[in-house]
């Protein structure tokens, strides 16, 4: 099925010149992070974790949303997703490929990251987020290549592959809720400290990953043969609406009790990122856009003629997306780490190769994914025709 | 190879060192244009000091101002080839001094004896017994050893910081790039770092193997009072049994082995 991958049109050929070319100029930038060490990023003592651990928390979300084309199809008999699983899957794929080297740029001594293998640690979240990841990514790998080659072939995918299938539902749910626990267990991180991070983590997992999917969809329906369905978009638009009122609504439940209570730890980093503290507010407009888009997103989705309409629809899970990327991708970590443990506040700004290097990497992602969902569209085009 | 060093280190009770696969380490020290450590001596020495967990007292009250602290510090920073940064992002300290509402977040209070409000506060790794920075690292970078000394494995770790976000107290710090031309001058008793890892204080676990007290207990003139926590007879339970104590965020359940007199 490779050679799918590289007989394509020149639009195909000219996207992942272009895709390749972003990552290059990541690598070339990572190559100069590893001459200096990671003080070419914005990173500090007080905070520090940044820009790369925030996109891998979000891109974590990413993979898991594709979870939620594979449960209705499987477990409810959804017979609509069934053309569009192989996508849910690959996507997972991609996400969950930026998310492993999204962990290798944070990396300090990226050449002992064998280490993690070399002396298993179970007591560490990180050693089981690395299990899970990996293999969630092994599962999507098998069972998204033996169903999309047995689609080809016309024929039913091998019987070892179903419990498989199986499996990968809870393992979804399990990459997320592990990579809350890397956060909400450290004793003294009053922001990530709370038993809903899990759930939140997964509410906004749920909305992001499949409004990505909506957008690739409407994309896929427009440039090529395949149409993965009306039907099908709109039923991932629900569940969209669903998880992302769920994400706000796990937020207010946070700035309830936090601000009910009155715990100065508990409101400090809330009051940072959304009012700014002593003096400290570079998040402030970025946090309240993230309201506002996930707000207008809700607006948008709720009632049946917006939701309906191609245009809104595709406005919607933009301001979704992108809401959900700065709620995460941005403000989660920094947030975290600000105040510091001793009440200090040093702002994280992440520097232009620090972006560069995020740039790359989330070029290689798309890279990785527009060859695969090439390959799946091909077949589609292929067994259609 | 890696492996028989660690025990070696744990039996040892000197981790910073590194010392049981020597040429490795000295070659690669000197391809990276660091300095050997001197000949070791291997195995337990006969001088060595040992606990079941080291604890430290700091009396607060015989410290006026910043420069009382000074020399501390400095002992500290220069024997363990502590680099000094001018970009506070990449600053790296074992123990400095700080100030009351930042020691103890929480234990403000507006209406606290002016000296004891205004007085400097040194703070440092707690080297807690129960570690949370010990529980995150997915290396065993990060170990607590048979002395209760949270101590590090520089040529383990790999610099995922797992630690630093899993410490409530701030005391690590990450080496932001190489450190070794920002040591002023380097104690070749002692492993400098390279770039990518993370470092704090270590209780001194090489002067204790060498029989001698900690660097800043030393030069603290009876200021800072070392021992072992759980013998009845150390200079520590004495000083604990005489004074009323604090320790820094003692509600989080990490138990600090740094106590306060206020
Ligand atoms: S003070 Fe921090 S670094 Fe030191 S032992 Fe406790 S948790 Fe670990
Ligand atoms: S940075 Fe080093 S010591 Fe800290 S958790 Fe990671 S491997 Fe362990
Ligand atoms: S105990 Fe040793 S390592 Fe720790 S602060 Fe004092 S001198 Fe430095």
């Amino acid at each position: 099925m490779l050679e799918f991958a590289v007989k394509g049109s020149k639009r195909y050929w000219g996207l992942v010149l272009a895709l390749a070319a972003i990552a290059g100029v990541g690598v070339l930038t990572w190559l100069y992070q590893l001459s200096f060490g990671l003080g070419i990023t914005g990173m500090s003592r007080d905070v520090s974790w940044g820009f790369y651990i925030a996109q891998f928390t979000f891109l974590v979300g990413v993979a898991a949303g594709g979870v939620m084309v594979v449960l209705p199809y499987y477990l409810h008999d959804y017979k609509a997703f069934g053309r569009i699983t192989i996508l849910g899957e690959f996507l997972a794929i991609a996400a969950v490929v930026m998310c492993l080297l999204f962990i290798l740029v944070d990396l300090g001594q990226p050449m002992r990251m064998l280490n993690v293998l070399f002396y298993p640690t179970p007591n560490s979240v990180l050693f089981w987020d690395m299990i899970v990841l990996n293999g969630y990514l092994f599962l999507n790998v098998v069972i998204g290549w033996n169903v999309l080659q047995a689609e080809r072939h016309g024929t039913h995918y091998p019987m070892w592959v179903k419990p498989l299938i199986y499996v990968s539902i809870p393992w979804a749910v399990s990459i997320h809720t592990v990579t809350a626990y890397l956060y909400c267990g450290l004793p003294g991180r009053h922001f990530w400290l709370t038993a809903i991070l899990a759930p939140r983590f997964l509410a906004s997992a749920f909305a992001a990953g499949p409004a990505l999917l909506i957008l690739l969809c409407m994309v896929i329906r427009k440039f090529t043969k395949f149409d993965p369905g009306w039907e099908q978009i709109q039923s991932l638009a629900k569940i969209v609406t669903y998880a992302i009122i769920l994400n706000v609504f796990f937020f207010l439940c946070e700035v309830f009790v936090a601000f009910y209570s009155n715990i100065p730890y508990h409101m400090d980093s809330i009051t940072y990122l959304f009012a700014g503290l002593h003096g400290y507010d570079a998040y402030v407009p970025w946090m309240w856009t993230s309201i506002i888009m996930m707000v207008l997103g809700i607006i948008l989705l709720v009632p049946p003629v917006t939701r309906r309409n191609p245009m809104t629809l595709a406005a919607a899970c933009l301001l979704v997306f992108f809401g959900a990327w700065i709620d995460k991708g941005m403000g989660m970590i920094a947030g975290g780490f600000t105040p510091n443990p001793l009440h200090e506040i040093s702002e994280y700004i992440p520097t232009a190769p620090e972006v560069m290097i995020a740039l790359g990497v989330w070029a290689a992602g798309f890279l990785v994914l527009t060859v695969l969902f090439k390959i799946a569209v091909s077949i589609k085009e292929e067994v259609r025709a | 190879m890696k492996s028989s060093r660690r025990r070696f280190l744990k039996l040892a009770g000197i981790a910073a060192l590194g010392l049981g696969s020597r040429p490795v380490v000295d070659a690669a020290y000197a391809a990276v244009g660091g300095q050997a450590a001197p000949e070791p001596k291997v195995g337990r020495q006969p001088e060595a000091l040992t606990a079941k967990q080291w604890a430290m007292v700091i009396d607060t009250r015989r410290f006026e101002s910043a420069a009382d602290m000074e020399p501390l510090i400095e002992a500290c920073h220069s024997i363990h080839n502590v680099p000094h940064f001018e970009n506070k992002r990449h600053e790296i300290k074992w123990i400095w001094e700080t100030e009351y509402k930042h020691a103890f977040p929480g234990k403000e209070n507006d209406f606290l004896p002016w000296e004891v409000k205004e007085r400097p506060y040194l703070v440092l790794c707690n080297h807690c017994e129960n570690p949370p920075c010990v529980r995150a690292c997915p290396t065993k970078a990060t170990f607590k050893n048979e002395n209760g000394i949270v101590v590090m494995d520089f040529h383990r770790c790999i610099g995922c910081r797992f630690c630093m976000a899993a410490c409530p107290f701030g005391s690590r710090s990450f080496n932001f790039r190489d450190p070794r031309p920002f040591v002023a001058e380097t104690n070749k008793k002692f492993p400098t770092r390279m770039k990518g890892v993370v470092e704090k204080c270590n209780f001194c676990a090489e002067r204790l193997a060498e029989g001698k007290m900690p660097a800043c207990v030393e030069a603290s003139d009876g200021a800072l009072v070392f021992g072992d926590l759980y013998d009845p007879q150390s200079k520590v339970r004495q000083v604990l049994n005489d004074n009323y104590t604090i320790r820094r965020k003692q509600e989080l359940g990490t138990s600090p082995a740094v106590y306060y007199i206020v």
